[in-house]
């Protein structure tokens, strides 16, 4: 698997993103600048990480999204290229065009910077060919504006063709408001565009990896690519 | 020229700060606050004096970056 991970002014988390790359396929990662038109040859999957690029300045994401490089990560994910965006990543998803919606201020206002619960809803993409369907695993999310929203017939159109593929839940796979950290739509943690290859998710996967982490739950999400794409090759 | 763009969340979209500071206003005992919903600003220079080029201008930078349209509104006003 040969991924490129994008770095923005701003991003902090492209370093945790390349290392579980690196320990899932063994491949660096190349860090492709902002100000990139290209990404290199070959490329696999882009990974747009967490962070928050441009001190969130006018809206999180906004600034970035605007980025020379993203031409190319439309034309990459125009051709059926995989593109993951994490945290700041999904925010620069949605502010690109590349997901519909956006990610609005935590329902209670304050920084959310714990481990949840997350329910994988199904396991024939990508993203989660690593898990089962209905598994329940542990990641970190760090961020204020993780809410997802979106106008109803989105909301609708996401939920009828299954591209919904992560949600907040209790430990045991229970939806429910106690479980939803920062009240998004549908407890929604993570969705993929119309054609499954981009995938937009608040919570760090990369973040729980390997043993010293306390948790390697993460890993099946980056295992999944690998195996995929060797399934593809 | 002096021109104004300003982005309002469209009406249904929860509004978490504006609420909060509702809130706030409610418990400072400012009289008659009913509702509030919190946007942005922004004070724009433009340079040349066509006004309807300048509000083309604003109008594309509204919709390019400014605002999200997804859940904002906006306004342009070229002020003179």
């Amino acid at each position: 698997m040969k991924s490129a991970v994008l770095v923005f002014p701003g991003i902090n988390r492209e370093r945790d993103m390349a290392r579980a790359l690196k320990l899932a396929s063994g491949h660096d990662a190349a860090m492709v600048w902002h100000a990139e038109t290209a990404l290199p040859a070959g490329t696999d999957l882009v990974v747009v990480p967490g962070g928050f690029s441009y001190g969130d300045y006018l809206r999180c994401g906004a600034i970035a999204a605007r980025a020379p490089v993203m031409d190319a990560v439309r034309a990459h994910a125009a051709k059926g290229g995989l593109v993951l965006g994490v945290c700041n990543g999904f925010q620069i998803l949605c502010e690109s065009g590349l997901l519909p919606g956006v990610l609005m201020r935590n329902a209670k206002l304050k920084f959310i910077c714990k481990d949840v619960h997350l329910r994988v809803e199904r396991s024939d993409s990508p993203f989660t060919r690593g898990y089962n369907a209905g598994q329940v695993i542990r990641v970190p999310v760090a961020h204020g504006e993780g809410n997802y929203e979106a106008d109803h017939d989105t909301v609708e159109r996401l939920e009828g063709d299954g591209r919904v593929l992560y949600r907040y839940c209790s430990p045991d796979g229970e939806l429910g408001d106690g479980f939803n950290t920062n009240g998004a739509t549908n407890s929604i943690a993570g969705i993929v565009s119309d054609k499954g290859n981009v995938l937009g998710m608040m919570p760090h996967p990369e973040n729980h990896v390997e043993e010293i982490m306390g948790c390697t739950d993460g890993r099946g999400l980056f295992a999944g690519l690998v195996a995929h794409l060797d399934k593809a090759a | 020229m002096k021109a104004r763009v300003t982005v309002t969340l469209k009406s249904g979209i929860l509004d978490p700060q504006g609420k909060a500071i509702e809130g706030a206003l409610k418990s400072l005992g400012v009289d008659g606050v009913a509702s509030v919903r919190q946007g942005k600003v922004f004070d724009i220079e433009i340079a040349g004096t066509d006004k309807a080029k300048a509000e083309a201008a604003l109008k594309e930078a509204a919709d390019k970056l400014l605002a999200n349209t997804v859940i904002e509104n906006y306004r342009v006003e070229v002020v003179g």
